[in-house]
């Protein structure tokens, strides 16, 4: 990681843990906050959180990976989480997933090459009376049919042109 | 996305404002007298009488309490509180601010789930406004010396976070694993302070209550189970969506309102809650018969219920917190063992031993999930034997 990036980022993590009270109830905030800019936590960014909080980086790592949400290692620009509990699954879930399994050319737990999409499962996403459903990062996604799975994904490589000069969005490694 | 309801809710029958006016009006036992009177229990599922919990936090002697409205809404088959926080955020918080006025808090927190992201920008749009229209901050609601705000804070994906000790863990900036209960956090909550975590649609009817009257409520439902309830229906029926009913319902009359009278079995109260047979549907929905926090998930009649079992058990596997041996080792090898019922190679005897694993996890859990999470193959066991034992096996079809 560039110097200036690294720096930008540990001002940002100062800000957060401020804004969110300054102690460790800040912790789960402020990495949210990361996770959401820079798509992961680093170790360089736990190490910056842990060093605010006067707490161990371990203590840091243990709450990232408790979390299913969190992550440390880099994901796909869209999370496509597909929910596999029982409604979604009596409504269909099953064909969906091969459809998104085909369509990106990978399996669920796995990233795009190019680094644009991870396919994942979910557990339970509320959505119950209007599935199959999935979430694209924060998008709701209902009704889901292998049909209109070709659409979805269309749509984020579409976003993904758009955006990917977004400086907030960019991954540092 | 459309929302589907059998009628308008009786929230959107409440004039917003009245229920916190009324609560102002009153000093806070008489608030807590109210919600007492009014028989309301809580509606995230475990049913803890909502006038009791807020009067135990009340009495604590301490300057600092919190008022936390759990939004973590994760047991499969609930979505009620998505619905009431998308129409009715508003009557949530006056909700928050009447047990804030109640018991001396000077600050809520709201704990929205990740998965609900999406609903934020919405939420924190309404509390703005609250605080413009000075129901939130100093002075709230315009009573002298009453200071309350509200904050969102969001959980990041884990189901386990709904369960009111691991919520506070998680707000504290921990992993999410549960405490050992007593202490309850009514005494030692966030940060070791009082604090009285409820239900999003617990709050919304406590701020209908103050504008209605206890006696409105409690007229409706049973003797043990007073007032109407939300529930999320899904699976197999006609119209699965949001439903508003009194407490005391039978599976029955649930059954025909949604269009699903040809199920062979009812998933009542979640994964964690109980399997309901079809000679058992005249059976009420209420906390003194089958409990439940609002999820009713509908088994046509051709649903395999042992696939059932399996996903509830894939579910309660990946989101034990892994803190204690029974529910942390005690899902996987139940799971182990529905694979092997599929496969036809699981012996009667085996079978008793899962069971009994079950019943021991129900004791020997720490928290609710461990408790709970054996609780559907234990009753799919028991009511579905036929579609369990002998069944031939991928190789053999
Ligand atoms: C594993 C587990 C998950 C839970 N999830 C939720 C939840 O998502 N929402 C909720 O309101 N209560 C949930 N609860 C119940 C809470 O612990 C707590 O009883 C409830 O928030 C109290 O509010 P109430 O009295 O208004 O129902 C859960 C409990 C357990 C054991
Ligand atoms: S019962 Fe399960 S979820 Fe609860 S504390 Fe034990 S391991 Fe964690």
């Amino acid at each position: 990681m560039l110097t200036p990036e690294r720096d930008q980022l540990a001002e940002n993590i100062t800000k957060w843990i401020d804004q969110y009270g300054g102690n460790r109830s800040a912790l789960l905030p402020t990495l949210q906050e990361i996770q959401k800019r820079h798509g992961r936590v680093t170790e360089y960014a736990m190490q910056v959180v842990a060093d605010k909080l006067s707490i161990h980086p371990v203590e840091v790592y243990g709450v990232i990976t408790f979390y299913a949400f969190l992550d440390t290692k880099y994901k796909g620009r869209f999370i496509i989480r597909l929910c596999r509990t029982i409604s979604c699954d009596m409504a269909g879930k099953s064909r969906v997933a091969r459809q998104l399994e085909n369509d990106l050319g990978i399996k669920f737990g796995e990233s795009t090459a190019d680094g644009r999409f991870t396919l994942e499962w979910a557990n339970c996403l509320g959505l119950c009376d209007h599935g199959p459903a999935l979430l694209v990062n924060s998008q709701v996604f209902t009704h889901v049919t292998p049909e209109k799975v070709h659409d979805i994904i269309e749509s984020c490589r579409k976003a993904f042109g758009a955006h990917t000069l977004q400086k907030e969005e960019v991954h540092i490694a | 996305m459309s929302e589907t309801y059998t009628a308008p809710l009786t929230f959107s029958k409440v004039k917003a404002g009245k229920g916190l006016e009324a609560a102002l009006e009153l000093d806070r036992a008489g608030v807590i007298n109210e919600i007492t009177a009014s028989g309301l229990k809580g509606r995230g599922g475990a049913g803890f009488p909502t006038g009791v919990k807020w009067n135990l936090a009340a009495a604590a002697k301490d300057p600092v309490k919190y008022v936390v409205c759990n939004a973590d809404e994760g047991e499969p088959g609930t979505f009620k509180d998505r619905v009431i926080l998308t129409d009715h955020a508003d009557l949530v918080f006056e909700g928050m601010t009447i047990c804030a006025y109640a018991i001396g808090a000077k600050k809520g927190i709201l704990y929205l789930r990740g998965e609900y992201t999406y609903l934020q920008d919405h939420i924190e749009g309404i509390l703005r406004k609250r605080r413009e229209a000075k129901l939130l901050g100093k002075n709230a609601g315009g009573k002298k010396g009453f200071e309350f705000n509200i904050e969102v804070r969001m959980g990041s994906g884990a189901y386990i976070c709904g369960e009111e000790t691991a919520l506070i863990e998680s707000l504290e900036g921990q992993r999410g694993e549960p405490r050992n209960r007593p202490p309850f956090p009514v005494n030692t909550g966030f940060l070791g302070h009082p604090t009285v975590p409820n239900n999003v649609e617990t709050f919304a009817w406590a701020a209908t209550i103050m504008s209605k009257g206890s006696e409105w409520f409690k007229k409706i439902g049973t003797d043990k189970s007073a007032g109407l309830k939300i529930f999320s229906v899904s699976g197999d029926c006609k119209q699965p969506g949001v439903y508003e009913f009194p407490l005391g319902i039978t599976i029955k009359e649930l059954l025909k309102a949604v269009g699903g009278l040809d199920a062979k079995a009812v998933q009542v109260g979640g994964a964690s809650g109980s399997c309901v047979p079809a000679r058992e549907f005249n059976r009420k929905i209420a906390f003194e018969d089958v409990a439940t926090g609002g999820s009713i998930i509908v088994f046509g009649p051709q649903r395999d219920m042992l696939k059932v079992a399996e996903n509830f058990m894939e579910f309660f596997h990946d989101e034990s917190c892994g803190q204690c041996t029974p529910c942390r080792e005690g899902n996987g090898k139940i799971l182990e063992g529905i694979h092997m019922l599929q496969q036809g190679k699981c012996s009667m005897h085996y079978l008793r031993e899962l069971c009994a694993l079950g019943e021991t996890m129900q004791l020997a859990s720490k928290c609710g999930l461990g408790q709970t999470s054996p609780n559907a193959f234990l009753s799919i066991v028991k009511n579905f034997p036929d579609e369990i034992m002998g069944r031939a096996g991928a190789a053999q079809e």
